[in-house]
């Protein structure tokens, strides 16, 4: 589904990242763990699209296409999906109107009919069930006065509606308590199917507890430094972060993935 | 993509002339173009009179240069052409004595005329240039004593209601472009509402500038007698020449104990090329007076076009309990420039008001809000609540908030809340990455933005303005 070759980014001309390679299979959970600064997020924002970062080499392929050519908003019609680790508001703009834009734009792009307001609505409550959101939330503007862990259900949330085929979670976890993380994680396990897949990136194991990754890549200064199965999270949970940046030095990082 | 720049290439799609042969006066201002002018509309007296005091008025008084935060060449008001019609008929019995060509021009602005494709639930006056060219639905609101007609059809017919109204509200020494509207003005619309009636349709104006010379001065009067209601629409657009073209209307409303007035204007005149060639100068007073008790007025406008905007709908809160409101989105593009905003004038008790302002700069623009707040000493327990929002796209442009507060009165209240933003990188990709192109997420996030104001449109009113706002803005982030 996904093929990530000696993946280089920059923004305002720093390299954060320094050759990454990954390759996720549809119907697996990939985590990417890692240090502060280690050009995590970045990954996430670059597969999305971001604009204020800058490609300098490498390529990607998503479903036998070059991704990196694709808008953003072609990204997610193709069912790529960010969940933002700080989702923004959009004040005066309901959540069930934008939900329906958003949705009928990705079935307009694949040939089909567009849903009314009151299919829409239907379609939603039946999805709002996933993350336990209530109907209120529909119509308050999208994700203002939202907490923390509010806001990060409304991305999966959208998740749900939007049925992506690639996920990528970018600090889902951040700013959640235990039953918010519960929830969450709960909701993107009944998400996911054999045929999408999910990248995880987390700072921490905790979240990886509930959300259980087939994969663990662990990213130091913008490369994958070490790679390995999911008790490779328990193992970094006990040493810390500097053991792989200590064993990193020396090592020729950014091998190829698996 | 680097941050917001403008690149818009929206074509104007009301820029298109009719060609038709028009009735015109010379060019200039004197009081003999004055008395022209009543020739040509066979106008009695007292409307020459009104005229030339205006007129001497104007003579005195100057061009109001200083305060707006406004940037424009010396207008040459001996250049302008006064007075422009389309030749027709005299008079007009029925519609289908329009000329066609009027009537293609009106269907092709979406405002059909003829008999069959009236728009429902909405009476027309058609103003083309200087002369109201059709009115629809006059004999049906007659049964319900709704006089809905042409300000020269008005002067023939309803002399003594006019010469009651007019310059009630905006005497003829103003200011400036009132005193020179008040001169000049050719035709506009009077509608009359009397007692205990609910209009039974929505009320509208379409004005069209068509002639590359001329200015047009109209002026439109508004009626409600006790406990009536009546709901009216404005709507105006013109063709794109190189030439600047004056509009300098007048618009008074008067309501009387418990009645109502709600006044909608979607203006869309056109703005200048993206070099700010051409446009209108769109110089307009619009005031209300809530003469009665428990008498309400509201404004709301949603102005899009114009190169330049000076315009500020106001109220004047003489009844005790009465209400004023004002809602109002400027959007302004390119290198239009926008002073607007209202003034609540607060005389009797418990008078309230409420302003929401919503100002969008994109592209050079330069967008301002100025509002005045007057509580006098007698309007015991006045309130007013004022918000004013202002969303900047790119750099290259301005906002600006001129609030004026003239509180006389201890046990009043007055609000008044702002706040500047923009519409951010973060915000587009956010909805970017849900599968929202550009263009429509910029949509999104402003009709968001304006959705307050956006709620006291009427219906289809709230469609058009939110299609419009898209519109203008296309391509104006990239």
């Amino acid at each position: 589904m996904l093929e990530i070759r000696n993946l280089h980014a920059a923004i305002d001309g720093n390299e954060i990242l320094k050759g990454i390679n990954l390759t996720v299979k549809k119907g697996e959970i990939h985590a990417i763990m890692g240090p502060n600064g280690s050009g995590k997020s970045t990954l996430a924002k670059v597969l999305a699209g971001h604009p204020q970062y800058e490609v300098t080499a490498g390529e990607v392929i998503y479903e036998g296409r070059n991704l990196l050519e694709l808008s953003p908003d072609e990204r997610a019609r193709e069912g790529v999906f960010m969940a933002f680790q700080y989702p923004i508001e959009v004040p005066g703009v309901s959540n069930a109107q934008f939900l329906r834009l958003a949705y009928n734009e990705k079935r307009k792009h694949h040939g089909e009919e567009e849903l009314d307001p009151l299919e829409f609505k239907d379609l939603l409550k039946e999805r709002a069930k996933v993350v336990e959101m209530d109907a209120s939330f529909m119509s308050r503007s999208v994700n203002e006065g939202f907490s923390g862990g509010e806001k990060k259900r409304n991305e999966i949330l959208q998740m749900a509606v939007l049925e992506p085929k690639l996920s990528v979670l970018d600090e889902t976890d951040s700013g959640l308590d235990i039953d918010a993380l519960r929830v969450v994680a709960n909701g993107v396990n009944q998400l996911h199917t054999p045929n999408d897949a999910i990248i995880v990136v987390t700072h921490y194991q905790r979240l990886l507890n509930y959300i259980v990754p087939d994969f663990v890549h662990v990213l130091a200064s913008g490369r994958i430094a070490r790679e390995g199965g999911k008790e490779l999270a328990l193992e970094l949970e006990s040493k810390g972060y500097d053991w792989i940046k200590t064993e990193d030095n020396g090592k020729g990082a950014g091998a190829p993935a698996q | 993509m680097s941050t917001a720049e403008l690149l818009s290439k929206q074509e104007y799609k009301y820029g298109f002339v009719t060609d038709i042969e028009s009735d015109m006066i010379p060019r200039g201002l004197t009081e003999d173009t004055i008395r022209l002018i009543v020739e040509k509309k066979n106008e009695p007296d007292w409307m020459l009179e009104f005229r030339l005091k205006a007129f001497r008025q104007w003579l005195t008084m100057t061009e109001p240069k200083h305060w707006p935060n406004l940037v424009y060449p010396k207008i040459d008001y001996q250049d302008i052409i006064y007075y422009s019609a389309p030749k027709q008929k005299v008079t007009k019995k029925s519609l289908d004595e329009v000329d066609p060509e009027l009537l293609r021009t009106f269907e092709k602005l979406g405002i059909p005329l003829s008999e069959q494709k009236q728009l429902a639930g909405v009476a027309v006056d058609a103003v083309f240039d200087s002369v109201s060219v059709a009115t629809t639905y006059k004999e049906k609101l007659k049964k319900h004593g709704v006089i809905f007609c042409s300000f020269t059809e008005a002067i023939r017919d309803y002399p003594d209601l006019v010469k009651k109204y007019l310059g009630s509200v905006v005497p003829t020494n103003d200011n400036f472009f009132a005193a020179l509207n008040s001169a000049v003005f050719s035709d506009g619309s009077f509608c009359f509402i009397p007692k205990g009636v609910r209009c039974p349709m929505e009320l509208s104006t379409y004005f069209r500038i068509n002639n590359a010379e001329s200015g047009q001065f109209e002026r439109t009067l508004i009626v409600a007698e006790e406990g009536s209601y009546v709901s009216y629409l404005e709507g105006c657009t013109a063709p794109k020449f190189d030439k600047n073209q004056l509009h300098a209307a007048v618009v008074e409303l008067i309501a009387l104990d418990d009645a109502q007035i709600k006044y909608s204007t979607v203006q869309n005149w056109y703005a200048g090329d993206e070099q700010g060639v051409g446009g209108i100068y769109n110089f307009v007073t619009k005031r209300g007076k809530c003469a009665g008790r428990n008498s309400k007025i509201s404004w709301t406008q949603v102005e899009t076009g114009s190169a330049i905007t000076w315009k500020y709908p106001s109220c004047i809160l003489a009844g005790d309990n009465s209400i004023g409101e004002f809602y109002s989105v400027a959007l302004t593009n390119h290198a239009q420039q926008a002073d607007t905003g209202t003034k609540m004038i607060h005389l009797g008790k418990n008078t309230r008001s409420t302003i929401i302002s919503k100002g969008i700069a994109a592209g050079r623009s330069n967008n301002s809000y100025r509002g005045l707040v007057k509580v006098m000493p007698k309007a015991e327990g006045a309130r007013n609540y004022t918000q004013c929002d202002s969303m900047l796209i790119g750099s290259k442009c301005g906002a600006n908030t001129f609030p004026y507060i003239e509180v006389m009165n201890d046990s009043s209240s007055v609000e008044h809340e702002a706040s500047t933003s923009k519409i951010s990188e973060e915000q587009l990709f956010y909805l970017q990455q849900r599968g929202i192109s550009q263009e429509d997420a910029v949509s999104l996030i402003i009709n968001g933005f304006c959705k307050d104001v956006f709620l006291q449109l009427p219906m289809e009113f709230a469609v058009e303005a939110t299609r419009l706002l898209g519109l203008k803005l296309e391509g104006s982030v990239g």
